[in-house]
């Protein structure tokens, strides 16, 4: 079975978000990036179909020079070699042209992506990928076994699970829960070392315009101060959220 | 030309949202000088989305369409879409929404914008504000392909009434075939879901340990609130994932949001900052959710929240 990895660079969990360039640009003065933390549970899934069914395992970035040393982590996790196709990713769309490409010149037969990227939460490259190439698609995925050409999984849906069953060629929109928290792995010295040695292709862009544009940005208003209320006096709180805020 | 709406619908019946998005619809209608068509699959009672704007259904009823989806969900709007030569596609921000958006996107040849907060602030170009950043912060998106498909964060626009009769239309789609085949769901049916909340419950882990949930369900109960936890708190097993939120879990953008025990770290908030009003109780004066929440108790959550249990039990028999 032949992998690939969908792989978004984005700003740690942590990073406080700021804009430059009249607030067009994101500012990444002192961010520190990324693997997309849905990308890291598909990532993880991959290592375990490599390991427990046998599977090649590729990772592949959509971005500049900048996103390949954490291309590089993904590979000092256990991927076998990494993409990147040198083109800013411009939008949702822009990046799912270029996978589509990856994707069909290297004969996938499971490409796993991140249900969002928490940098901009499109929640559609994986879709489109899937639309594009003519793959099954599954999203929210929280669990996926994969036996010959056929595939179960576990959708989560809201207020519950289902499951489903389908074939390769197959996308997924991957999730905590894929795998567990705990089977994360950080990449170890021995794998550090290996993947140096670890091919990293640079492939040039095809031609594919984006179909919006984030022309600028813009933050949440500062809030105001918090009302507290005191802990023995909970009828003013009721009264607040009835009067003031209108919520209950 | 018109605004397209899909209209969900659980059990023959419109969900809440529904009703959202055919009020955002009309919004974008209005600014376009056009008229909503709304799609409404294996739903009764069309009629009623005229009160919020739409002049016309297209009533699919097929059992092909009885279970949600995604590929065969999208082939139907989009088939709605071509009909109606719609200039605008509209769809909410449900899990099955999200599912089936970037699909019709690339059917229709579409932009596509999720996560929408507000009415465009431009039609020409056409360009909505969403957020990104996991709620850190807004981007103003133009759409530039000729055709455009919107997703309404939930909440976020609220209903708005119109007293339109629209007309009914029975309509056959073309529908493609799906790989994809459900084999069961598992779903409880008499709690509210974190997405379709107007109140969410959350508590974290100052709450000690699982059998102290109780109290967060009975207050979840009295308001008919969905519950919902901190991310160690189902890492450790104390709840389900799926009642995870934050920037790693579920988004949660309701009108209020309870959150008990919980120190408010960034992932945390990042995840719940698009909820209207935030309150939140903690023992720790010092807990970062007091800058981020507009009410708040300091105070024990063993001895606050069942006093606020009775407080609103009270309150309610009162506005009964
Ligand atoms: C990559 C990454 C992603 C993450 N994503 C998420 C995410 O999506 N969602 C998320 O929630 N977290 C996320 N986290 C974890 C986050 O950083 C915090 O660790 C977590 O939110 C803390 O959970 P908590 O507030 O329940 O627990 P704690 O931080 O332990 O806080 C417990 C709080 O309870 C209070 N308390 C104690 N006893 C009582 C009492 N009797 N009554 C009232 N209050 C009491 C304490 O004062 C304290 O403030 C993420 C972390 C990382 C590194
Ligand atoms: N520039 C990119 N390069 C590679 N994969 C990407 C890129 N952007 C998004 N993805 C994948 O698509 C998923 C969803 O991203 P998004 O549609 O931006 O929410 C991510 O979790 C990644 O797996």
């Amino acid at each position: 079975m032949k992998i690939l990895v969908c792989i978004s660079h984005v700003p740690d969990t942590t990073s406080k978000i700021n804009f430059t360039d009249g607030d067009t640009k994101f500012d990444t003065n002192g961010v520190q990036f990324v693997i997309n933390p849905n990308d890291e549970f598909g990532l993880t899934r991959a290592m375990w179909f490599k390991e427990k069914q046998g599977a090649s395992v590729d990772v592949v970035n959509v971005g500049g020079a900048e996103t390949e040393p954490t291309l590089r982590k993904a590979l000092a996790i256990g991927a076998d070699s990494a993409i990147r196709v040198n083109t800013e990713a411009t939008d949702g769309f822009a990046v799912a042209k270029q996978l589509a490409k990856v994707v069909q010149d290297g004969g996938y037969d499971l490409v796993i992506a991140g249900r969002e990227s928490i940098d901009y939460n499109g929640g559609m490259v994986p879709g489109m990928l899937a639309a594009m190439t003519g793959a099954n698609y599954i999203t929210n995925c929280i669990g996926l076994e994969i036996d010959g050409a056929s595939a179960k999984a576990t959708r989560e849906i809201d207020g519950g699970k289902e499951t489903v069953s389908t074939a390769l060629p197959l996308v997924i929109g991957g999730q905590k829960g894929l795998v567990e928290e705990s089977d994360l792995r950080i990449p170890n010295m021995r794998g550090i070392m290996m993947a140096r040695k670890k091919p990293l292709n640079v492939l040039e862009p095809i031609d594919a315009k984006a179909e919006t544009n984030s022309a600028s940005f813009e933050k949440p208003a500062p809030k105001g101060a918090v009302k507290l209320v005191d802990a023995g006096n909970i009828d003013e709180l009721v009264d607040l959220l009835h009067n003031e805020a209108k919520v209950i | 030309m018109s605004v397209l709406v899909y209209t969900e619908s659980e059990n023959n019946k419109f969900k809440k949202a529904a009703f959202e998005v055919v009020s955002y619809a009309k919004a974008i209608a209005d600014q376009m000088g056009t008229t909503v068509t709304a799609v409404a699959i294996n739903a009764d009672n069309s009629e009623s989305l005229g009160n919020y704007g739409a002049t016309k259904v297209l009533s699919i009823k097929d059992d092909s369409l009885a279970t949600f989806n995604a590929k065969k969900y999208a082939g139907a709007i989009e088939s709605a879409a071509k009909n109606e030569d719609a200039k605008v596609v509209v769809v909410s921000s449900s899990a099955d929404s999200k599912y089936l958006a970037p699909l019709l996107a690339v059917g229709l040849e579409a932009g596509y914008a999720s996560n929408v907060v507000e009415a465009p602030s431009s039609v020409s170009p056409f360009t909505v504000k969403r957020t990104a950043f996991t709620n850190k912060a807004f981007a103003n998106t133009e759409i530039t392909t000729d055709v455009k498909v919107v997703g309404l964060s939930n909440n976020s626009f609220g209903i708005v009434e119109h007293g339109i009769s629209p007309s009914i239309e029975d309509f056959s789609p073309s529908i493609p075939d799906s790989g994809v085949s459900v084999e069961s769901v598992d779903k409880a049916t008499d709690k509210v879901s974190i997405a379709d909340a107007e109140v969410v419950v959350s508590a974290g882990r100052g709450l000690k340990g699982p059998e102290n949930w109780g109290m967060v369900e009975e207050l979840a109960d009295v308001l008919g609130a969905a519950t919902a936890c901190s991310k160690p708190v189902s890492d450790l097993g104390w709840r389900p994932h799926g009642e995870h939120v934050g920037q790693t879990g579920k988004p949660v953008a309701s009108n209020l949001y309870i959150a008990i025990g919980i120190s408010g770290a960034i992932q945390h908030l990042a995840g719940i900052n698009a909820s209207k009003v935030k309150v939140v109780v903690n023992t720790d004066p010092e807990a970062p959710f007091f800058k981020a929440a507009d009410y708040g108790i300091v105070g024990d959550a063993f001895e606050v929240v069942p006093q606020l249990i009775e407080k609103l039990k009270a309150f309610k028999a009162q506005n009964a």
